[in-house]
C-alpha cells in the first residue's frame, strides 16, 4: 500500500512536469497548426540557463529569470524564425523546428559541453518533509507539485477569465475576424508561443535537479511530450492534463513493478524452453516489467489513434 | 497537363536522350571513380554515399512525392539490415546458398513487409498525423532493439560475414573494391527503379494526393490507398539500403534505428532538395563529404551542420537542387555568363563573413573547452595557423572579419539582384 503511495507521488511529479511542457505545446499547436519539435529544447535551456544563473546569484533568481531568457529566446524564433517559414506550409514549419532542436542541442554542447552537469536542489530545500512507511518524501518534490499546480491554475485563470486570455481563444479559432476588430493577432501569436516556451523552460529549472543537465535531455523527454498531447487531444489543455497524468503513472508504476512475463506464460499452461540461448522466444520468457515500461507511452500513442485519432478530449482529428 | 509527357518523348524519336544521357553519365562516373580515387578510405567513403543515396531516395518517396514527413523511417532500413545480417548469419552457419551479392532484395522484402503493416494504420492520414505515428513507431521499434535482444542483438547490436556465401564469378567480396562494384550496381538498379515509379500513374497520383487530397479523391482515387502504396515502395527500397547497410559494415545496432538516423536521412534530403529527383543524391553527396572533411578540421562540425540546415529551411526550402534549377532560366536565355562576375564578387565578402564567424566560434569554442593550461589553439587544425585563444587579437580579427564581410555583402547585395533581374528578362539590356 505504502509503495503504491510513494509511486502515485512520483508518477504525480512526472505527470505535472510533462503537462507544463505539453500544455505549452498543445497551446501552440492550436494556435499555430504547427507541432513544435524543438518544445523540449526549449526545456534543456531552461535547466541550461537556470543552472547558470543559479552558480552567479542563486536557485531562486535563476527560477524566475531562466524562463524569461528562454521566453524571450522563444519569442524571437517565432518572429524571425517561424514566421517567415509559415508561408511554405505545416510540413516545411514542422521541419524548421526539427532542424531547431538539433541546433539548441549543438548549441548547448557548445557552450556547456557534453556531460552531465552538476544542478543541485536548492539548500532550502534538501530535507525530507514526511516519510511514508520509511519513504522519505522530499520537499523538493512537494515543491514540484505545489510548483506546477500553482502555474496550472494561473494559466486557466488568465485564458478563462481575463480580457487577454478571450482575446487568445478568439485568436485561436477566428484569427481573422479578431485582426479585423483590431487585435493584433500576430502579436499574440509571439505573445502564447513566448509564454508557452517559457513554461517549458519553468519546466527545466525545476526538473534539471531531480533528473540531470545534460544534452540529450530534450530528446529523451520531446518524444514523450508529443506523444501525451497526441493522446490528450491536440489543442485539449484537459487532455493535456489528463494524458501526462495518466502517461507519468503508467512510467512509474511500470518501474517501480518488476513482474515477470514468464509467470503468465506458467500460468497459461506453457513450458519453459529448456535451453534458454537457443530459444527464439527467449525475450520473452526473460521480459519485465521495468523493461516494457519505456515503450508503453509509444504503444498507447498508436492505440490512440487507430482506435480514436481525436485523442482522449480533443475535438478534431488530428 | 498529363498528355504532356507523352507527346514530348513521341517528338524526340524511340530513344529520349535527354532522359537517357544522365543516367549513361552517372553509370559511367560511377564506374570510373574507383580509379581516380583508389584508397580504401576513399571507396569506404563512397560506398557510405552510396547507401545514403538510395536511403535518400526511398526518403524522398514519402517526404517529396508523397508529402509525408517521417520521423521513423530509419526503422525500415535497419530492420532489412538486420535482416541481411541475420541472414549472412545462416549462410555461415547452417551453409544457406544465398550469394552475398542478391542480399539486399532479402532486406527490401523485409522492409516491404514492415511498411505493410505498419502502413495500414499511418497512412490514413498526411501531414502532422503521419510525422507523429512515424515518430511513434520510430522510437517503439528503437525501444524494442533493447528488449528483443534475440533479434537486435541488444547494445552491442549482431554482426555478421558478407565473405562466407558462395562466390560470384569468382568474386567473394572480401575487397573494399568488389563491395564498392555491387553497392554501385544496386544503386543503379534502385535508383533507376525510384524514377521509373515516379513516372507510373501510382507515382503521378502521389503528387496529386501531395497536392491536393480532397481533388484526387473527386477524380474517383482513394488518397489513402496512394499513399499507402508509396509507403510500401518506400519501404522496400529502404530495405534495400539497409541490406547495402549489412554488406559493407557486417555490423548492425540500435543506431541505425533510432531518431538520429531518422532524422539525418531528413537532413540530407531536405539540404538535397525534396522537389526534384536528384535532390536527395545532391544531398548525399554534398553531406557525406561535408561530415568526413568538417570532421577532419573542426569539433563543432555538427553545429555548422545544424546551422545551415535550418538557414535551408528559412531562406532555400527548396535546397541545393533548387538552387541549380533556379539557374535554368537563365541558361535558356543565354545570359549564365552574365552572373559569374557578381557571383564571383559575392563570394569575396562572404567568405570572409563566414571564415571570420567560424574563427570566433572555434576560438569561443577552445577557450572555452581546452584544458587549463592549454592556452594555444590550431585553427581547423591546421600547425601554420596556431595562437593563444585567451588574448584579445584573435578575437578582435574575427569580428573585424565578421563586420566587414557583412558590410561588403550588404553593399553588394543591390547588385546581385540587379544582375540576377537582369539575367532572367528576356529583353536584351
Amino acid at each position: 500500500m505504502s509503495l503504491i503511495l510513494v509511486n502515485l507521488i512520483d508518477g504525480l511529479v512526472t505527470g505535472l512536469l510533462l503537462f507544463m511542457l505539453s500544455s505549452g505545446l498543445t497551446l501552440i499547436f492550436s494556435m499555430m497548426g504547427v507541432l513544435n519539435f524543438a518544445h523540449a529544447s526549449f526545456y534543456m535551456l531552461g535547466a541550461y540557463f537556470g543552472y547558470q544563473i543559479s552558480t552567479y546569484v542563486g536557485f531562486w533568481p535563476g527560477l524566475v529569470i531562466g524562463p524569461v531568457l528562454v521566453g524571450v529566446i522563444g519569442a524571437l524564433i517565432e518572429r524571425y524564425g517561424l514566421r517567415r517559414v509559415h508561408q511554405y506550409g505545416h510540413v516545411p514549419e514542422l521541419i524548421f523546428t526539427f532542424g531547431l532542436a538539433l541546433l539548441i542541442e549543438e548549441v548547448v554542447q557548445f557552450f556547456w559541453g557534453k556531460g552531465q552537469i552538476a544542478f543541485n536542489v536548492p539548500e532550502s530545500l534538501k530535507f525530507a518533509l514526511f516519510t511514508i512507511s520509511g519513504n522519505a518524501i522530499p520537499a523538493y518534490k512537494v515543491f514540484m507539485i505545489f510548483c506546477s499546480m500553482g502555474i496550472f491554475l494561473v494559466l486557466l485563470y488568465i485564458l478563462t477569465r481575463t480580457r487577454v486570455g478571450m482575446v487568445i481563444q478568439a485568436a485561436l479559432s477566428y484569427p481573422n475576424t479578431v485582426e479585423a476588430l483590431g487585435h493584433n493577432v500576430p502579436m499574440v501569436f509571439m505573445g502564447v508561443f513566448g509564454v508557452g516556451t517559457a513554461l517549458a523552460g519553468i519546466a527545466g529549472v525545476i526538473a534539471g535537479p531531480t533528473v540531470g543537465v545534460f544534452p540529450g535531455m530534450a530528446i529523451q523527454l520531446g518524444s514523450i511530450v508529443f506523444v501525451t498531447i497526441v493522446v490528450g487531444g491536440l489543442g485539449s489543455l484537459w487532455g493535456a492534463l489528463v494524458a501526462s497524468l495518466l502517461i507519468g503513472w503508467i512510467t512509474n508504476f511500470a518501474a517501480a513493478y518488476s513482474f515477470r512475463f514468464s509467470t503468465i506464460f506458467e500460468w497459461l499452461g506453457l513450458e519453459r524452453p529448456a535451453n534458454m540461448a537457443e530459444s527464439l522466444l527467449r525475450d520473452a520468457w526473460t521480459l519485465t516489467f521495468p523493461q516494457i515500461g519505456p515503450i508503453l507511452p509509444y504503444l498507447l500513442m498508436i492505440l490512440i489513434l487507430v482506435l480514436r485519432p481525436y485523442g482522449l478530449f480533443g475535438k478534431r482529428e488530428v | 497537363m498529363s498528355t504532356v509527357a507523352p507527346s514530348e518523348a513521341a517528338r524526340k524519336g524511340p530513344v529520349n536522350w535527354a532522359l537517357l544521357l544522365p543516367w549513361l553519365a552517372a553509370i559511367v562516373f560511377l564506374a570510373v571513380m574507383p580509379l581516380i580515387f583508389a584508397s580504401n578510405s576513399a571507396l569506404t567513403i563512397m560506398n557510405q554515399m552510396a547507401i545514403t543515396i538510395v536511403f535518400a531516395l526511398a526518403y524522398n518517396m514519402l517526404l517529396g512525392q508523397g508529402g509525408m514527413l517521417s520521423f521513423g523511417h530509419a526503422v525500415y532500413m535497419g530492420l532489412g539490415g538486420f535482416f541481411c545480417v541475420h541472414l549472412m548469419g545462416y549462410v555461415e552457419n547452417y551453409e544457406w546458398q544465398i550469394p552475398t551479392p542478391i542480399l539486399p532484395i532479402f532486406g527490401g522484402l523485409f522492409g516491404l513487409i514492415f511498411a505493410i503493416v505498419i502502413g495500414l494504420f499511418s497512412t490514413r492520414r498526411a501531414g502532422t498525423v503521419f510525422a507523429m505515428i512515424s515518430l511513434g513507431v520510430g522510437e517503439l521499434v528503437a525501444a524494442c532493439s533493447l528488449i528483443v535482444v534475440a533479434f537486435f542483438g541488444g547494445e552491442e547490436g549482431v554482426s555478421g560475414d558478407r565473405t562466407m556465401g558462395p562466390t560470384v564469378f569468382g568474386f567473394d567480396f572480401a575487397q573494399k573494391i568488389e563491395v564498392y562494384y555491387l553497392t554501385a550496381i544496386w544503386l543503379v538498379i534502385s535508383a533507376l527503379a525510384m524514377f521509373f515509379f515516379s513516372r507510373t500513374p501510382v507515382g503521378r497520383l502521389a503528387n496529386a494526393v501531395r497536392d491536393n487530397p480532397e481533388r484526387a479523391e473527386f477524380v474517383g482515387y482513394s488518397a489513402r490507398f496512394v499513399r499507402y502504396y508509396s509507403f510500401c515502395a518506400s519501404g522496400f527500397f529502404a530495405g534495400i539500403a539497409g541490406g547495402l547497410f549489412a554488406i559493407n559494415f557486417e555490423i548492425l545496432t540500435e543506431e541505425n534505428l533510432n531518431l538520429v538516423t531518422s532524422g539525418s536521412v531528413l537532413l540530407v534530403t531536405f539540404l538535397g532538395g525534396i522537389g526534384f529527383f536528384v535532390g536527395p543524391i545532391i544531398g548525399a553527396i554534398v553531406f557525406t563529404l561535408l561530415q568526413t572533411v568538417m570532421s577532419l578540421y573542426t569539433d563543432i562540425w555538427q553545429l555548422y551542420l545544424g546551422g545551415l540546415f535550418v538557414l535551408t529551411v528559412m531562406f532555400f526550402p527548396r535546397g541545393l537542387a533548387g538552387l541549380l534549377f533556379m539557374h535554368w532560366r537563365p541558361h535558356q536565355l543565354g545570359k549564365l555568363g552574365t552572373l559569374v562576375v557578381p557571383y564571383a564578387r559575392m563570394f569575396v565578402p562572404g567568405a570572409v563573413m563566414i571564415l571570420g564567424f567560424a574563427g570566433f566560434l572555434e576560438t569561443a569554442f577552445h577557450a572555452r573547452h581546452a584544458a587549463q593550461g592549454n592556452e594555444v589553439m590550431k585553427l581547423f587544425k591546421f600547425e601554420f595557423l596556431q595562437y593563444d585563444s585567451h588574448s584579445a587579437l584573435p578575437w578582435i580579427l574575427f569580428v573585424a572579419m565578421m563586420v566587414a564581410g557583412a558590410y561588403g555583402c550588404r553593399r553588394l547585395a543591390p547588385g546581385l539582384k540587379a544582375a540576377w533581374d537582369e539575367a532572367n528578362t528576356a529583353r536584351s539590356a
